[in-house]
This record gives C-alpha cells, sequence and structure tokens, in this order.
C-alpha cells in the first residue's frame, strides 16, 4: 500500500504523503433542479479529480452549472446522483459545517454586524480555538491579505478591493483543505481585477492550499491556474493545462470560448505521413496534424487555428506551410497588435494578429489581396 | 502591491465622486419645514393639553378633572397612588402588555421567517396564512372582540388576565410579523450559507447571525405589539371580566368624572412612548 502510494506521489511529480489522494473527487456526479415541474439538469455526469494544492479553475459561460458544482462540493446542494470525495472520504450527506473546505462568494458575504476582526475569527471561534490563538491567527491572516490596521473596520466601511480579501481571509484563516472561491473578482473593476489576480496567486503559493476557482472569464483562467476544466452545458468539454487548453483546444466549444479562433472545415484529400491534407487549390492547402485522429481521404475535417500564429504577407509563402489566399475586409489598430479580419477564397472569415513594429510598417489595408499561411503544427483538428 | 494600492486608491477616488453644487434659498425650502411643524403641532396639542392639565389644581367639589386653569399643582404627581382602582388596572395594563408583546413577538417573527422561507411544496397553506395575517388587521376590532368573547364564553373560560393575554395576543401577531417580513425582504440568505461553511450549526447561525440582523424589525414588531397592547379598548372590554385594564377603567371612569391622577398615568405612558421612539430612532441608526 505504502509503496504504491509513494509511488504515484512521485508519478504526479508532488510532495506530501495525501498528494496521490484527489484534494476533491467527482464521480458521475449529477444535479438537477426541479422548478414548476420542470427538471433543469445543471451539472451532468461529471468526473473530475482535484489535485492536493493545485490552482484549479472551473470555466464557463455563465448558467454552464459552475456555482452548482461549487455548491455541491460545499455542501450547500446535495447532488441528484454520483458521488463527491473530500480527500478520499465520501461526503454524501455531510453538512456544509462538517466539511473541511471553505468557500469565498460571489456576494462576499460578510458578516455586516461584525467587524473586520470578528469576521475573520468567526470559523475559529465554531471551533473553540483558544481565545489567544484566535487573535494570533487572525493577525497574521490579515496581514497576509494586507489589511492588518482594520480590524475594527466593519466590512461596509472597506472598498470593494478590502472586501474580497477580508472574505479571502475568513475562509483561510481556517487553514481548509480546499478553498472554494466562486467568481471572487467579478463585482471588482478591471484595474482591481488585474492586481488582485496576481495577489490571489501569491497567497496560494504562500499558504499552499488546493483552489477551486470558477470564473467566466478566460483570460483570467489562462493566467491564473494550474490546470483548467472549461465547462459547457453541464459538462465538461476540456481538461488541461492552460496552454494545451488556449493552443490545443479539443472542442468547437472550447475553441470559440477560449481567445479568438479560426475554424476552418474541408475535406481531406490524401494522407502525407502525419500530415492530413486539405486541398484548396492547387496553390493552396492547409496541413493538419493527424495525432491519432482516424481519418482517410474523403473525412470531413474540422480544425482551429490561433490568430496569432498566422502569417500575412503579399507574397506566396515558400511550400511546407499551410497557405490560403484573402482579400482584408477589416483592419482594427490594437496598440501593441493590429487585427485583420481577411475573407478567403474557400469562403472562410479569418482573423489574424500582427504584433506592431516600427520596421514593418503597414502590411496590409482593406481591399488588399493577401496570403494567409502558418505552420502545420498550429492547425489542430476537432475531435 | 503598489499595482493594487494604487487600483484601490483609484476605486476610492471614484466613490467619493465631485463636491456637490451650492443652490440658494428656494420656496420650496421653506414649505416642507413650515408644513412639517404644523403636522407635528396638530398630533401634539392634544397630548400637550392632557400633560398641562395634569398640573391643574383643582379648587371645589369633587377630584375631578376640569378645563378651567385654576393655578399650578404637583399634588396629583404627589397622590399619584391614591385612587384604588386606577393604580391596579395600570399595572395590569403595564403586565399584560410585557407578557402580550414577548409572546406576541416570538410567534409573530417565527410566522415572518416561515413566511419569507418556505414556499408551497415545503409550506402548503402559506397563501391562506396571509390572507388571515391580513384579515386580522383589516377585521373591525369590535368584531375580534365579540367573536372572542363569544369563544370564550362557549369554551367556559373564566374572564380575567388569560383571555385578556391570548386576545392581545391574537391582534398582535399579524402587525409583528408584517414588520419582521419586510425588514428581512432584503435579508442575503448567502450570509447564513456563509456561516454554516465556516462551522455554525443552524442554531448557532441563527443566533449569530439571523438574529442579530434582524432584530431591528423585531423590536419595532414589539414596540408595534407593545403600544397596541396599552392602548386596547374595544377588545379589552369584552374580554376583561373582573381584571381591568386600564384603557376600560378610564372609559368607565368618564361616566362619573374623572380623577386627575388619569392624566398623571398618560403623561407617564407619554413619556415611555417617547423614550421608545427614540430607543428605535438610536437601533435603526446604529443598523444598516
Ligand atoms: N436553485 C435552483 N433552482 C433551479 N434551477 C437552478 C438552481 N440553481 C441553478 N439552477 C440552474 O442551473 C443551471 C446552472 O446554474 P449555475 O450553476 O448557477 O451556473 P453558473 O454558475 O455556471 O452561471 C442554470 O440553468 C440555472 O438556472
Ligand atoms: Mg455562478
Amino acid at each position: 500500500m505504502t509503496e504504491t502510494h509513494t509511488a504515484r506521489a512521485a508519478a504526479a511529480g508532488e510532495a506530501g504523503p495525501d498528494a496521490a489522494l484527489p484534494a476533491i473527487e467527482l464521480a458521475g456526479v449529477a444535479k438537477e433542479f426541479h422548478s414548476g415541474g420542470e427538471v433543469v439538469t445543471a451539472v451532468r455526469d461529471m468526473d473530475l479529480a482535484i489535485r492536493e494544492g493545485e490552482f484549479f479553475s472551473l470555466l464557463g459561460p455563465s448558467g454552464c452549472g459552475k456555482t452548482t458544482t461549487m455548491r455541491m462540493i460545499a455542501g450547500f446542494e446535495e447532488p441528484t446522483r454520483g458521488l463527491i470525495r473530500l480527500h478520499g472520504r465520501d461526503v454524501t450527506g455531510t453538512p456544509p459545517n462538517k466539511r473541511d473546505v471553505n468557500m469565498v462568494f460571489q456576494s462576499y458575504a460578510l458578516f455586516p454586524h461584525m467587524t473586520v476582526f470578528e469576521n475573520v475569527a468567526f470559523g475559529l471561534r465554531r471551533r473553540q480555538v483558544p481565545r489567544n490563538e484566535i487573535t494570533r491567527r487572525v493577525g497574521e491572516m490579515l496581514e497576509i491579505v494586507d489589511l492588518s490596521g482594520r480590524e475594527r473596520r466593519r466590512p461596509r466601511e472597506l472598498s470593494g478591493g478590502q472586501q474580497q480579501r477580508v472574505a479571502l481571509a475568513r475562509a483561510l484563516v481556517n487553514r481548509p483543505r480546499a478553498l472554494l472561491l466562486d467568481e471572487p473578482l467579478g463585482a471588482l473593476d478591471l484595474k482591481l481585477r488585474q492586481a488582485m489576480q496576481v495577489e490571489l496567486k501569491r497567497i496560494q503559493r504562500e499558504v499552499g492550499i488546493t483552489f477551486v476557482y470558477v470564473t467566466h472569464d478566460q483570460g483570467e483562467a489562462l493566467t491564473m491556474s494550474d490546470r483548467i476544466a472549461v465547462m459547457n452545458d453541464g459538462v465538461i468539454e476540456q481538461l488541461g493545462l492552460p496552454r494545451e487548453i488556449y493552443e490545443h483546444p479539443a472542442t468547437r466549444f472550447v475553441a470559440g470560448f477560449i481567445g479568438t479562433s479560426n475554424l476552418l472545415t474541408g475535406t481531406v484529400t490524401r494522407l502525407a505521413g502525419e500530415l492530413a491534407v486539405i486541398e484548396v487549390s492547387e496553390a493552396e492547402q492547409i496541413l493538419v496534424p493527424v495525432r491519432g485522429l482516424r481519418v482517410g481521404p474523403g473525412s470531413p475535417l474540422e480544425l482551429t487555428v490561433r490568430p496569432e500564429k498566422i502569417d500575412l504577407a503579399t507574397r506566396r509563402p515558400a511550400d511546407g506551410a499551410c497557405a490560403l489566399r484573402g482579400t482584408v475586409t477589416e483592419v482594427v489598430y490594437l496598440g501593441t497588435s493590429t487585427s485583420f479580419a481577411v475573407t478567403t477564397t474557400t469562403g472562410a472569415e479569418m482573423v489574424v494578429f500582427r504584433q506592431n513594429s516600427a520596421l514593418a510598417g503597414d502590411l496590409a489595408g482593406r481591399g488588399d489581396e493577401v496570403w494567409l499561411s502558418w505552420q502545420p503544427q498550429h492547425s489542430y483538428p476537432i475531435g | 502591491m503598489t499595482a493594487l494600492a494604487r487600483a484601490e486608491a483609484a476605486e476610492a477616488a471614484r466613490r467619493d465622486g465631485p463636491p456637490r453644487r451650492r443652490r440658494g434659498v428656494r420656496p420650496g425650502r421653506v414649505i416642507l419645514p413650515v408644513y412639517s411643524w404644523l403636522v407635528i403641532a396638530y398630533l401634539v396639542f392634544p397630548i400637550a393639553v392632557m400633560i398641562v392639565y395634569s398640573f391643574n389644581r383643582v379648587t371645589r367639589g369633587l377630584q375631578q378633572v376640569s378645563f378651567a386653569w385654576n393655578g399650578f399643582t404637583l399634588q396629583w404627581y404627589r397622590q399619584w397612588n391614591a385612587v384604588p382602582g386606577l393604580t391596579s388596572s395600570f399595572w395590569l395594563t403595564i403586565r399584560l402588555a410585557i407578557a402580550a408583546t414577548v409572546v406576541a413577538t416570538v410567534l409573530g417573527t417565527l410566522l415572518a421567517l416561515a413566511l419569507v422561507r418556505y414556499r408551497p411544496p415545503r409550506f402548503r397553506g402559506k397563501t391562506l396564512v396571509e390572507q388571515v395575517l391580513f384579515l386580522n388587521i383589516a377585521a373591525p376590532e369590535i368584531v375580534m372582540g365579540a367573536s372572542l368573547l363569544g369563544l370564550f364564553v362557549t369554551i367556559n373560560l373564566a374572564r380575567g388576565f388569560l383571555t385578556l393575554l391570548l386576545s392581545h395576543v391574537a391582534f398582535s401577531i399579524a402587525y409583528v410579523a408584517v414588520t419582521v417580513r419586510a425588514r428581512m425582504a432584503g435579508f442575503d440568505r448567502s450570509l447564513e450559507e456563509a456561516a454554516a461553511d465556516l462551522g455554525a450549526n443552524a442554531w448557532v447561525t441563527f443566533r449569530k447571525i439571523t438574529l442579530p440582523l434582524i432584530m431591528p424589525g423585531i423590536l419595532a414588531g414589539a414596540l408595534m405589539a407593545f403600544a397596541l397592547s396599552v392602548d386596547d379598548f374595544v377588545t379589552s372590554n369584552f374580554v376583561s371580566g373582573s381584571a381591568v385594564p386600564f384603557p376600560v377603567w378610564v372609559y368607565g371612569a368618564t361616566r362619573v368624572g374623572i380623577p386627575p391622577q388619569v392624566f398623571v398615568f398618560g403623561s407617564a405612558i407619554f413619556m415611555v412612548g417617547i423614550c421608545c421612539a427614540l430607543a428605535s430612532i438610536v437601533v435603526s441608526r446604529r443598523q444598516p
């Protein structure tokens, strides 16, 4: 037992006795709500294992079931089907006050009739922690979230960002095995949100607690997370590293939801080694790494290319690259880069980002005929 | 950290906003205070008359209130206890009001919580309860009083403190429930979830979070119940029997002549009322 345990921990490249046990595990979890005779399925058969100590994000559009998933982990909702395990222990039927996870609410849910100190001390007092230890731990935690000296304030006397950090401190001071954050930065304005993203990441590193982070903001998820699960309509569409999710979206939905993506459809004309070739005309072709996909000549194929991977030129590019001809329909200056909308001869609408540099000058203007090209490894087939 | 500090400073600056524009005196600014003071005077004048005449000397005949000014005296305050039935009826009213307030506030608050929290699949008959509450407030008191008397006679319950208490609770519950419910309208349930999440069980959550937050509503409801009870004549007159509360006693006394001590008690009750009103202002200022 011990041997396999350590072996698995070593394989996962993590330390700690519990590293092999997922911090949070969902097995076939589904949640249905019955409202007015109608059944709303918020989460369908979800399997998920969140590792100890990682910053894990649930990313998806509004209404896809993120909050419901979170509330089931915290214990505010019971799954209709399936099991939830916290550190290997089945928590079905365990009320929230008996679960070793804490939640940061989107509305912060700070107790308005208590001071900052009392808010943060609330959880410790429930567990009969000695008075002087409470004072010490609350003080330390307020230091971590940079709120020392604000102990006697009431929540409404604080700014939005400060309230947010009180909510964080109130949860973290209990040293939960995992912290659940439901769109914690949603109510802050852009500048503050960006600053808080950095802060949250720093605090997570400092305390080393598993963070489960719910957001509908793909930029936020990409910058902060160790791993991301992209959700849509109650299912996880893709789970992976931020880079994998961004550069190699597994489904049409993920491609469309994360960043700007160019979607192309075509028919495979032939296979060339590890590449499938979609020929548009003699000069124009798209090459796609098949990556184990079962395709042969004649099979339809859908693929994505990220806008910043595409080169824009007036002349035909060298052989070996993917190339398409088209007409520029729109040019939008974005500061550090410029976005070009191009309608290709195949009829596809493509978006291309190019860095702005003094040397390059204007690459193309509206109405210009251009060639789009990219390396085959930057096209990804969608399964 | 500096980025965070800067972003927060910007947020704070935005919240403060630009300074307010100053305006000259306009007629609209005079009409409102004048009107307000006129209304206040209209409402307070009868009470002022009572307070003033509680200091009026009686020069001839029986010790009765008269509205001719005979000179200032503190006699009635010194002899506040001199009228036999009056003092006992006053204390009965106070005891009754306290008991009725406690019972009605507890029951009314629980009812309000149930009405705010639960809907039909879980709480059948919710609409019926709401209608009954409305009827209870809207029904003429004389009907209530008569039917309560009918009930007590039918079930053969001797009229006295108990019947008074039952009746006063009956007409106060609805007011408490409505007041507490209004206060709970904006209550954020996630506060209770947060408490549970931090390890509080249902009872601790109620005591530490829910109760303190709805306390202003409960106090307002309790004040209302107390005032209704102290003040009640119609229902009490039906169900009092040998236990005669203050308003019923005074009404009985008007047929033979009101002893000046009635004005003393009246003034005292008014003063207590003022104190309660001030207390409620303080309480509501303190809470968000
Ligand atoms: N208590 C509830 N009763 C009925 N439907 C609900 C309830 N909570 C959530 N839902 C429904 O479940 C779906 C997922 O909601 P939610 O988990 O809040 O999504 P998200 O947090 O991703 O925006 C939505 O369609 C929502 O309307
Ligand atoms: Mg949500």
